[in-house]
């Protein structure tokens, strides 16, 4: 079981918490036109990286927050842990 | 049955308290702190059941968790366990055994005939001979093979043991309590740090119970007693005996398997049996030490046939013999120690040594004892059926391949020793990548992969100086840096005698003309001449060769097996053993009972159950409750001699006629709360929502990016920045979640909140034609009329002195209301509607009459809404704006979704009136047409319509709009039913929506 690090609440287990897939992945904005492979693109197509990972988990049971994290998808290290608006350098 | 092998003043069992068992029936002796093995071999008895392929007699091979076949179903208390070690069952009064693998007895066993066939069975038979015919497979040859495997038979019965779980977190984890682990911990304990201790065995200790050396002018086992003695007094320690850590998994979470009742005649009041501990470890220190591997030799599964160590520990721990004629085989010092040990208990043993000359402290002591050692000499093969009664020997050439002449020499035991295998399973599921280890021709761990080391013997440390050393060091240094104490510790004076290089030699040749089976898996029977026949088919990754042949697999994961296969794979490969590599090491070390994994999660605890505050009222008024989710809802109110269908039906007709009170708590609730609440709802629904007025509730779907339809429901206004939105019951968490993510991580910069409330209100729908006279009689100060509260109107009123929540909203197609007050008051508030309504014939329905009545209305719920439809499936492409963009608008472009004969909703009516139609029953054109008959859509949802009196679905039709009027067939291959229909429109009753208005 991965020890997540919520950047609100400190180290957890992962039973805490749920998967939100790649945080890589940005919405295109409301009301603009959107090429089919665009929206595609955002809904469908995604990399399925082998190796260091960004992604979303919610701490559900916990602080409920949206959190980034960087896990290596191969090895589940945990590099780092980011707020929902924090900056990924 | 006297204990004919037990032996005065040896042994740390208690001697004052007899213990009766009986094993295959029959009724034996122990002592307090024998294992049934212990038990078994004082009394005489080594034939303990049948090997798991040929079905050869077994006896125990070791003294612990390294037994590979001693394996025996346990009877407790009027349970049965299967799978259970004798070598690790403690003994208690009134245990039953009985051998597995074997019928009808132990003795004599119909399926040895398969060791007579043994040409017939080699490795990958099963895959080549059950091939074919395709059909014999699960007729035939699967039940033959099922009831010719196993290793016992699992419990029928409900178990009615309890197991625990424990989550634990620790600075220090330590597995394993030899000197290693006890120096380690002691150290780190002495720090301050958080310490877990844990041993497998009742008795702590490990290798310093039986090895013959003193630490700090004590005997080891005195000195492993005092530092745990200390250990225990401590706070910050916590020492567990019966612990088996099993498997390493991700990010320093080790579980451990404490057995807390295996050991008594019946668990204790408010115990568990065995309790599951999952322990999160900020450093984990390895000290599970080495077990001792064997020589390979021809016959050398023959009861009677041990290792050395294991039949030093009967000796030393259970002063138990385990023969007194031994003969032990050695290729390293430890067989001499056993030697040493037979000797000074009387007992005159010969030691065959493959090397040629060796020489060390060890060995002088067993030659000064007068011990007979015959050096460059080997066991060619034991002989003996059901216990070894001599054994072939003959001496060696130096470079081990020629046998001398053979010699029969008289013995009951052979012990054997070929040198030490640390047990590095822990450290390799951790990720470690292990090394092979020259000087020891063993695997030890090598760089670690999460914060662990490993010390001692299972690091291929076999000096005692050297371990404790080390250990004291590991255990200081890691806590320090946890602690930041250093409490300096003295490090005690080792005595140990020095021993000599071992030999490399690990099997022996076959004589000529002689085809012994020599095994090197004792449990899953396979032998050198199994591996060779893999080879020679051409397997040569050490994971096929392990598949192919069951090297290594099972319960026992190759703990005495797995470097002998190495090494045989080695040689015929020409290649080192690094070469070769190891199989994974796959958790769990040890088998782990499926009681403990499950815990306490077993049937109503499997899952929380949820009530509503009525529930109480509607057990007293006889509600038949059904499974929502986690909630549990009253599916109907028993009358009489009612069954489901009758009081559904008399439910849903009531709310027709007169009037019905439906519990709807469970809907899911969501306060929705800020200035940019109206905007959030706007881009999560697809309908338009900025100008919904305040006292004003609306319909509405929200999608998921994809297109598909997420959850539906009403949202209203309680006021200008407040919204309580609600959701179905089973999507209300989703919908949570779904809410925060767009709020936090796309658009953060809407001042919204959002929070569950589902909890927080009791709901109750009062739904029927004389629903407002109710209404107006629960709230006289309030203007219920149609024009004081129209529909999707909402206001607050006052019930009997409770605040409430009124909105006029419908799912059963009524006239109806929803009443919310806050949860405390559900029960009040439900009982003052059935009190008041009762002038007006108000009956409560369940959840069965609430489906019927919105199936003939055409209103969606779940089994629609199944995460495949759109708007447009479900006849809601009105509710989709085309002016503004909402969550997965862009979606609902993509050709399949706009496709001209796109499926929809529709209603469907058997053509005889009569038959209802099973849900999930498929749509077809021709009942007769060939499989696959092509499915046209399928039936979501089927009541028996109270309005019209005949049965009515809803269904999901492809080019459903202009299917209206057709007649088609409803196929259930499961209910074997074929009905003919007809297609009509899903809104069965009132298709205007005049009643709602009314």
């Amino acid at each position: 079981m991965l020890y997540i690090n919520c950047p609100h609440c400190g180290m957890r287990s992962q039973n805490e918490f749920s998967y939100g897939g790649d945080a890589s992945v940005k919405r295109p904005e409301l009301n603009k036109e959107v090429s089919d492979q665009e929206w595609d693109d955002f809904v469908y197509n995604r990399k399925s990286l082998r190796g260091k990972h960004l992604e979303l988990w919610q701490h559900i049971s916990g602080c409920r927050q949206w959190i980034k994290v960087e896990r290596d998808t191969a090895t589940h290290e945990i590099f780092r842990t980011f707020k929902a608006d924090e900056e990924v350098a | 049955m006297t204990q004919t092998f037990r032996i005065e003043n040896a042994g740390l069992i208690n001697r004052e308290k007899k213990i009766s068992f009986k094993f295959n029936n029959k009724s034996y002796f122990g002592y307090e702190g024998d294992t049934l093995a212990s038990a078994l071999i004082a009394n005489g008895v080594h034939l303990v059941g049948r090997s798991f392929k040929y079905h050869r007699p077994r006896g125990f091979f070791g003294a612990g968790v390294d037994e590979p076949y001693a394996i025996v179903q346990l009877y407790r208390n009027g349970e049965t366990e299967p799978n259970i070690k004798a070598t690790e069952q403690e003994l208690f009064e009134g245990l039953e055994a009985k051998s597995v693998n074997c019928w009808p007895s132990v003795n004599f066993d119909i399926g040895a005939i398969n060791n007579f066939l043994k040409i017939f069975l080699p490795a990958g038979f099963y895959y080549k001979t059950f091939m074919w015919p395709k059909s014999f497979w699960y007729r035939i040859y699967e039940p033959f093979i099922r009831k010719a495997a196993g290793l016992g038979v699992a419990s029928t019965k409900h178990d009615k043991e309890r197991y625990e779980h424990k989550y634990e977190y620790c600075d220090l984890l330590i597995a394993g309590s030899g000197p290693s682990g006890l120096a380690s911990a002691y150290a780190a304990a002495k720090n301050g740090a958080k310490v877990i201790l844990a041993e497998d065995k009742p008795r702590f200790g490990g290798s310093l119970l039986t090895s013959d050396v003193n630490i700090g002018n004590q005997s080891g086992k005195d000195w492993a007693e005092g530092i745990i003695a200390e250990l225990k007094s401590m706070p910050n320690v916590v020492v567990k005996n019966r612990s088996q850590i099993f498997g390493y998994y991700d990010h320093n979470m080790l579980v451990m398997s404490e057995k807390v009742s295996d050991h008594l005649p019946a668990t204790k009041k408010y115990h568990p049996n065995k309790r599951l501990w999952y322990i999160r470890a900020k450093q984990v220190l390895i000290s599970s030490g080495s077990i001792e591997r064997p020589i390979v030799f021809g016959n050398n599964d023959t009861p009677g046939v041990m290792l050395s160590s294991a039949a030093k520990e009967y000796l030393k721990v259970y002063g138990v013999l385990v023969g007194r004629k031994p003969l032990v085989f050695t290729n390293n010092d430890s067989g001499y120690e056993t030697a040493i040990e037979f000797k000074k208990h009387g007992v005159d043993p010969i030691v065959l040594d493959t090397r040629k000359n060796p020489e060390s402290e060890i060995i002088d002591e067993a030659k000064n004892l007068g011990i007979n050692v015959k050096n460059s000499y080997v066991v060619v093969a034991a002989q003996g059926y059901k216990k070894v009664k001599s054994a072939d020997i003959a001496s060696i050439s130096e470079d081990k391949k020629q046998l001398g002449k053979i010699e029969n020499l008289q013995c009951d035991c052979i012990c054997v020793s070929g040198f030490w295998t640390p047990t590095i399973h822990l450290a390799s599921q951790s990720g470690n990548k292990t090394k092979f280890k020259e000087e020891i021709d063993a695997f030890v761990p090598g760089q670690s992969k999460q914060n662990e080391i490993t010390l001692g013997a299972a690091n291929g440390v076999f000096s005692l100086d050297e371990t404790l050393k080390t250990s004291f060091k590991a255990g200081s240094e890691l806590s320090k840096k946890i602690t930041e104490n250093d409490n300096e510790i003295a490090i005690p004076n080792v005595v140990e005698k020095k021993s000599s290089q071992h030999d490399k030699f690990w099997c022996v040749p076959l004589p000529k003309g002689k085809n012994y089976k020599r095994f090197l898996d004792f449990q899953n029977d396979v032998a050198v001449s199994d591996v060779e026949i893999a080879l020679r088919e051409g397997y040569r990754s050490i994971e096929h060769v392990k598949r192919y042949t069951t090297l290594g697999m099972a319960t026992d994961q190759g703990k005495t097996s797995n470097l002998n296969g190495l090494q045989l794979v080695s040689e015929i490969e020409n290649k080192v053993v690094p070469a070769v590599g190891h199989t994974t090491f796959r958790p769990p070390y040890t088998p782990v009972s499926i009681g403990a994994i499950v815990g306490r999660e077993v049937g109503k605890h499997s899952k929380p159950t949820r009530k509503s505050p009525m529930h109480s009222w509607h057990e007293k008024n006889n509600a038949v409750f059904v499974d929502a989710g986690v909630w549990l809802r009253p599916r109907y109110y028993k009358r009489g001699n009612e069954n489901l269908f009758e009081a559904s039906k008399r439910e849903a007709k009531n709310v027709r006629t007169n009037v019905g009170v439906c519990d709807v708590t469970t809907l899911g609730k969501i306060d929705v709360k800020g200035p940019d609440a109206a905007e959030l709802l706007n881009r999560v629904y697809t309908n338009a929502w900025l100008k919904l007025p305040v006292g004003k509730a609306r319909y509405g779907v929200m999608l998921r990016e994809d297109g598909i339809v997420m959850d539906d429901g009403t949202t209203t206004r309680i006021s200008e920045n407040h919204y309580h939105m609600t959701t179905t019951t089973a999507q209300a968490a989703n919908v949570l979640s779904h809410l925060e993510y767009y709020l936090q991580l796309v658009w953060p910069e809407l001042n919204v909140n959002v929070v569950s409330t589902t909890e927080q209100w009791a709901g109750a729908a009062i739904a029927g034609p004389k629903s407002r006279d109710i209404l107006q009689k629960l709230f006289p100060n309030s203007d219920v009329s149609n024009e004081g509260l129209p529909f999707m109107g909402y206001m607050e009123g006052d019930f009997f002195g409770v605040k409430a929540r009124i909105y006029r909203i419908s799912f059963s197609g009524e006239l109806a209301y929803e009443v919310n007050v806050e949860s405390d008051y559900g029960n009040f508030m439900w009982e003052k509607i059935i009190e008041v309504g009762e002038e007006f014939n108000i009956q409560p329905y369940g959840t069965e009459a609430l489906s019927t009545l919105r199936i003939e209305m055409g209103h969606v719920a779940g089994s629609e809404l199944d995460g495949r439809t759109i708007p447009f499936d479900n006849a809601l492409e009105g509710l989709v704006s085309k002016k503004k963009d909402f969550i997965g608008k862009r979606s609902l472009q993509r050709s399949a979704f706009i496709a001209e004969d796109r499926q929809r909703i529709v209603g469907v009516v058997p053509l005889d009136k009569q038959t209802s139609i099973p849900e999930g029953s498929h749509l077809v054109k021709d009942d007769k047409a060939p499989l696959p008959n092509p499915k046209l859509g399928h039936i979501s949802a089927s009541c028996w319509s109270v309005e019209y009196d005949n049965p009515f679905s809803l269904a999901i039709l492809k080019d459903g709009k202009n299917m209206i009027g057709q007649k088609l067939y409803a196929m259930s291959p499961l209910k074997n039913k074929v009905i003919p229909v007809e297609i009509v429109s899903s809104h069965y009753v009132d298709p205007k929506g005049e009643r709602v208005r009314s």
